[in-house]
Order: C-alpha cells, then structure tokens, then sequence
C-alpha cells in the first residue's frame, strides 16, 4: 500500500518538475520565467523526496530526505529573490504585457552603481 | 539562552542527519551521539555570536504548534499555486499580466519578514523581489489585480500575516 | 519498480535538457543564473531518486550538499550581478 502512495507522489513531482522547465522556456520575460520554475521545481522536488521517504520508510535515508526537502524548501525561495533583485539591479527591463512597476520609484534616488 | 537554544537545534539536526539509532537491533549508536555533542558545542562556542538576538524563540512549544498548523495551510496555497502555473505555461496564449507591486507588512522582526517573503514567493503568482527594514515588500505579481498598495496588501499579505505573527513575534 | 524509476530519470533528464536549453540560448546573464539554480534544484531529485535505484545510501548525502552548495553559489552569482550593469 505505501509503495503505490510513494510512486504515485514521486510521478506528479515529476509532473510538477516537467511543468516548470516548460515554463522555463516557454515564458517571455526572466520574472515570470522565475516564478513558474521556482514554484514548480521547488515543489516538484520536494514531492520526490516525499516519495521517498514513504517509500524506504523511517530509517536513515527516509530521514535524511525530510531533511533535504527542508533545506530545498528554505533555500529555493531566497535564491528566487537574490536572483530577482540581482536581475532588476542588473538593468533587465519588465517585458511587454507588463502593466504596472511600483519598484522602479525607489531605483532613482538610490542610484545604481 | 540563546547559545542554549542554537546547541539543542544544532544537536537535533546532527542527530536528524546521522540517525545513530538501528531498528533491528534496537540500539542507540553511543559515539556518534558523541561527537555530536562535542560538534555542536565547538560550534556554538566559534559562531555563538554570529546569529541574530532573538533566535530563543525557537525553544517555546506554543510557537512549535502553531507552525505545524500553518504546514498544512502553506502546502494547500503550494498547490494551488503549482496548478495554475501548470495552467499558465499549457495554455497556448499564456495569459498573463505581469507588474511590480508594493505591498506593507505589520510585521517588525527579521526572522518574520523573512519567512513571510519566502511564502510569498512559494504562493499562487507572487515573487518578492525586495524588501525593506520598515516593512515594505515589492512583489512581482503575474496576473495584476490590483495595482493600489492597499487592495495588493489585502490580496498578497494578509492571509499569512495572523499565523506568521502567531509563531514569529 | 527498476522500470519506473529508469522512466521517472529519463523524465529529469529531459527537464535538465531544457534548463540546458534556456543556459545556452538565455538573452541575458540573469536568464542563464535562474536556469542554473533549476538546474541545481532538479539534479536533488535526481541524486535522491539514484539512492533509491542503487540501494546505496551516501547519494542521498550527495544531495543534501548539492543542495547547500547549488544556494551558495546562485546567491554568489546573484551578488555578482547586482554589481555590474549592462554595460560592462
């Protein structure tokens, strides 16, 4: 019974995995590449290693899984971000369908170096 | 208090990541148990000073349950999140009206603006881009509702805030 | 169960292709830095789902720090271009 759960949450990370990268090449503007890759590979990995951890049970591997999914789940996030502001600061410019930028008032004053 | 609260975590995730227990023989691997503790307090010792004041919130139970109620809450707004970006990158025309939005937080610790930008970022079309020491969040959003601060407030931040508070501050 | 997991790495395998695709053909430097942290981000599940095709129990230490490193070095490239423009 845990081995059909355990395959099952593994197939939609993947899922989830596949869905990103997609999104990764699809999408028109480094922002929205960012937050569909994030989300969905950040989730899609965690399902794996969920998957995992029901599927080997709790012993040292299924234990050191949980563990990686935490550290996946605290870093993936804040990468996001550095790699957001690192981008805005580096000068790339919000694509085409863009409708608002409430961000942009704060860049003058300061001065980019 | 706070370097005894930075050793407990410290020895818990040594122990999470050696696991010095076998269930067959249902024995508990003494030198391991060991060297962590030896591990754990040269740690502490070195780097006691380099974590931020108020890490000895991580010792309250209160705050431990509250953030195993917020688990559950977090995964359901996670998976919505994923479907509709699913939805997004499937559909042919990719319907999306992406900006950058300011939105403000009542939160004032660190710890807590912290965790409340890595929700934002892990929830339905939202990315936190900046943030500031006074509370003010910038969040790319990729499907604008509102372009006001108030209503993106009330929209983005509101629904973690209370639990966020609740384990935080 | 060997055929799912064979089936479940060819699909990780075609995911780091198209990171590969969006490092190779990225306008932009920062378009390249997020397709690397997904790249580091999807070879976790890769070296978790090694460990449970082998039987063999360090990929999964392998993953952990391939976890920890692929965020140092992102934030790494992210503070460097924070600091340089366009122009240079």
């Amino acid at each position: 019974m845990n081995e059909y759960i355990g395959v099952a949450i593994v197939i939609v990370g993947l899922a989830f995995d596949v869905f990103g990268c997609v999104g990764l090449v699809r999408l028109p503007d480094i922002y929205t590449r960012l937050q569909a890759a994030t989300k969905c590979v950040t989730l899609g990995t965690c399902m794996i290693l969920i998957g995992i951890a029901i599927l080997t049970g709790l012993n040292a591997t299924g234990v050191k899984a949980l563990v990686c999914m935490a550290f996946v789940l605290i870093t993936s996030p804040t990468a996001a971000h550095a790699i957001a502001r690192g981008a805005y600061k580096f000068g790339v410019k919000l694509e085409e369908p863009t409708v608002v930028d409430r961000y942009a008032e704060t860049q003058t004053d300061e001065g980019r170096s | 208090m706070r370097k005894i609260s930075m050793f407990v975590v410290l020895y818990v995730v040594w122990c999470l990541l050696v696991f010095p227990y076998d269930r067959t023989t249902g024995q508990w691997d003494t030198q391991s148990l060991l060297v962590g503790l030896v591990a754990a307090l040269v740690v502490v010792v070195l780097f006691g000073n380099a974590l931020p004041d108020r890490s000895c919130f991580l010792l309250a139970p209160r705050r431990w349950f509250w953030a195993l109620v917020y688990i559950p809450f977090f995964a359901y707004y996670c998976l919505k999140a994923n479907l509709e970006v699913a939805y997004l990158v499937l559909h042919p025309d990719m319907p999306i009206r992406p900006g950058i939005v300011k939105v403000r937080t009542s939160l004032r610790t660190r710890v807590a603006i912290t965790a409340l930008a890595n929700s934002i970022t892990l929830t339905p079309g939202t990315l936190t881009v900046d943030a500031d020491e006074d509370g003010t969040l910038y969040v790319h959003w990729i499907d604008v509702k509102f372009a006001e601060d108030d209503e993106a407030t009330r929209e983005i931040v509101s629904r973690f805030e209370g639990h966020l508070r609740r384990i935080f501050e | 169960m060997e055929a799912f997991l064979y089936t479940a790495l060819g699909v990780l395998v075609a995911t780091s292709y198209m990171c590969l695709y969006r490092i190779g053909s990225g306008p932009t430097a920062p378009d390249r830095t997020v397709a690397i942290d997904i790249l580091g981000t999807s070879l976790v599940g890769f070296c978790a789902l090694l460990c449970l095709l082998t039987g063999r129990d360090f990929y999964m230490n392998v993953a952990m720090a391939w976890a920890l490193l692929s965020f140092i070095g992102t934030i790494a490239l992210a503070k460097h271009l924070e600091g340089m423009g366009f122009d240079e």
